[in-house]
C-alpha cells in the first residue's frame, strides 16, 4: 500500500491538476454555451402562443439535463483524459512504471486511485458549469432583448423537479470516474515509444467520449424513463 | 530464453554480457519480477521469488535498488525529491533524517548541491549518478543496473563503473550489471556470464576472459581491433 501521507499528497496534487486547472476552460465554455443555448431558442420561439417565459425553461432543462454534465465531461476527455493518458503513458515509455515497481511500490495504486479520489471534485464542478450557463443563458436572453427578467425568473423555476438535478449528478459522478480511469487504462498498458504515447492519447479520447455517450444514454433510460 | 543456471554473489560485480538481442533485458527482468519466466525458478537467498505472494515479493523488491538503462528519474520531480523518494515511502525516518541520508548519497556518487535541480537539467552522466544514488539510497541488498554505461563518454563510463563497485564492496551487496560495454568487462567483471541467442554460453571472470577458447565470447569480447590487440599482449605476457 502506498503511505497516508504520501498518498494524500498525491491526491491534493491530482484535484489541482485536474479540477482546479479546468476550472477557467470550464466556466469560459458554459458561459458562451449557456448563452447560445438561449439565444437559439429564443429564435426558433416564432409561435405568438408559447410564453416568452420558456425561453428561460429550456435553457434550464438543457444545461442542467445535458451541456453541463455530458457535454463538459466530453470537452474534459480530451482535456484530463489527453493529460492522464500522456502523462502516465510517458512514464511508462521512460520505465518508471518499472522503477515504482522495482522499489515494491504497487503503480496502479499510486498512478490511478489518487486520480479516482481526486475525480470527486468533479459534479462540483459541473454545479460552476450549471451555475455559470444559466447566468450566460440570462446575459443572452434578458439584455439580447428576447425576453425580461422576471420571464426568465418564471421559466427558470416552471415545473422544476429536483430529482433531475440528483440525475445529473449521479451522471457527472460515473462520468468521473470514467474521465480517471479509460484514460488511466490506456496510459498504463501502453507500448512503444514517444509517436505511441500520441495515438494512445487519442484513442484514450474517442474511447473516453464513446464510453460517456453510451453510458449517458444507459443512465438515462434507468434514471428518467 | 532456457538453461540458464546461474548464481551471484554478494560484494563482487556480476556482469551479464551478450549482443543486443541475446536475452539480457529479459534475463534481468525475470530476476527482479518485471516478467514473469515460463519455467525455472529465481531464488533470493532461500526465498523462491514464484512462490512468494504479491506482498512477500514488494517485501522482496524493497531490499533491490534499480539503475535503469535511460535513468527512469521521476522527471516532475527535483533531484532531491527523487532521490528520497524509495525513503519517503517505506522509511520510517524523520523530514530531517531523509535529507542527510539523501546528502550522503549524491556526496558518495559525487553530485553535491544539485538537489534543487530537475532531471532535465542534468547531463546523461549525472542523470545516471542520481539514479545509482536513488538506487541505494534505502540500504538495498541487491543492486540491478541495466546498461549503466550506455551512451556515456568512456571517462564517465569508468567513473559509474568505478563507483557501482566501490559501493558493492563498501556495502557488500549483490551487484548485478547488465553491458555490452567491454571496458566495463575487463575493468570490474568479478564474474561474468555471457549469454547467446537466450542461452548461458560461457561463465568466468575478466582474466580467464583472456584464455577463453569459447569461439562465440571472443568474437563479441574481441570484436573491436583495440582488445584483439591487448589479447594478444596479454597471452604473450606483455
Amino acid at each position: 500500500m502506498t503511505k497516508y501521507s504520501v498518498l494524500r499528497s498525491l491526491i491534493v496534487q491530482e484535484v489541482n491538476d485536474l479540477g482546479v486547472r479546468s476550472v477557467g476552460i470550464i466556466v469560459f465554455i458554459s458561459l458562451f454555451i449557456g448563452a447560445v443555448v438561449t439565444i437559439q431558442t429564443a429564435l426558433n420561439f416564432s409561435n405568438p402562443l408559447i410564453e416568452d417565459s420558456l425561453i428561460g425553461f429550456a435553457a434550464r432543462q438543457s444545461i442542467i439535463l445535458e451541456f453541463s454534465p455530458t457535454l463538459i465531461s466530453i470537452i474534459m476527455a480530451g482535456k484530463v483524459g489527453s493529460y492522464i493518458t500522456s502523462s502516465i503513458g510517458t512514464m511508462r515509455v521512460t520505465e518508471q512504471i518499472d522503477a515504482l515497481e522495482v522499489m515494491g511500490i504497487n503503480s496502479l495504486n499510486y498512478l490511478v486511485f489518487p486520480k479516482m479520489v481526486a475525480m470527486f471534485i468533479y459534479p462540483f464542478l459541473i454545479a460552476i458549469s450549471m451555475f455559470v450557463g444559466i447566468v450566460g443563458a440570462y446575459i443572452a436572453g434578458v439584455y439580447g432583448g428576447f425576453l425580461s427578467s422576471d420571464e426568465f425568473f418564471t421559466g427558470l423555476k416552471e415545473d422544476f423537479i429536483p430529482f433531475q438535478m440528483v440525475y445529473a449528478f449521479i451522471k457527472s459522478f460515473v462520468f468521473a470516474m470514467i474521465l480517471a480511469t479509460v484514460p488511466s487504462y490506456h496510459g498504463y498498458y501502453m507500448k512503444g515509444g514517444a509517436l505511441e504515447v500520441g495515438k494512445a492519447s487519442t484513442t484514450s479520447f474517442v474511447w473516453t467520449s464513446i464510453v460517456i455517450i453510451v453510458s449517458n444514454y444507459i443512465i438515462t433510460q434507468l434514471l428518467l424513463s | 530464453m532456457k538453461d540458464i543456471s546461474t548464481n551471484f554473489e554478494r560484494g563482487i560485480t556480476n556482469l551479464i554480457i551478450g549482443q543486443s538481442g541475446s536475452g539480457k533485458s529479459v534475463f534481468l527482468k525475470c530476476l527482479i519480477g518485471l516478467l514473469i519466466p515460463d519455467s525455472g525458478e529465481v531464488f533470493y537467498e532461500d526465498k523462491q521469488y514464484g512462490k512468494l505472494r504479491p506482498e512477500e515479493q514488494r517485501e522482496l523488491r524493497k531490499q533491490m535498488g534499480m539503475v535503469f538503462q535511460g535513468g527512469a528519474l521521476f522527471d516532475s520531480m527535483t533531484v532531491e525529491q527523487n532521490v528520497m523518494f524509495p525513503l519517503k515511502m517505506f522509511n520510517p525516518m524523520s523530514s530531517g533524517e531523509m535529507l542527510d541520508r539523501v546528502n550522503e548519497v549524491l556526496e558518495r556518487v559525487n553530485l553535491p548541491g544539485v538537489n534543487k535541480k530537475l532531471p532535465a537539467d542534468l547531463s546523461g552522466g549525472m542523470q545516471k549518478r542520481v539514479s545509482i544514488a536513488r538506487g541505494i539510497v534505502n540500504y538495498p541488498q541487491y543492486l540491478f543496473c541495466d546498461e549503466p554505461n550506455s551512451g556515456l563518454d568512456p571517462r564517465t563510463s569508468s567513473v559509474i563503473d568505478e563507483l557501482i563497485q566501490e559501493i558493492t564492496k563498501e556495502n557488500n551487496i549483490t551487484t548485478l550489471i547488465n553491458t555490452h560495454d567491454m571496458n566495463s568487462v575487463f575493468e570490474i567483471g568479478e564474474k561474468i556470464v555471457f549469454l547467446r541467442d537466450g542461452l548461458l554460453e560461457w561463465t568466468g571472470d575478466f582474466k580467464s576472459v583472456h584464455h577463453c577458447e569459447n569461439e562465440h565470447l571472443n568474437n563479441f569480447v574481441y570484436s573491436s581491433n583495440l582488445f584483439k590487440q591487448a589479447r594478444k599482449a596479454n597471452l604473450k605476457g606483455l
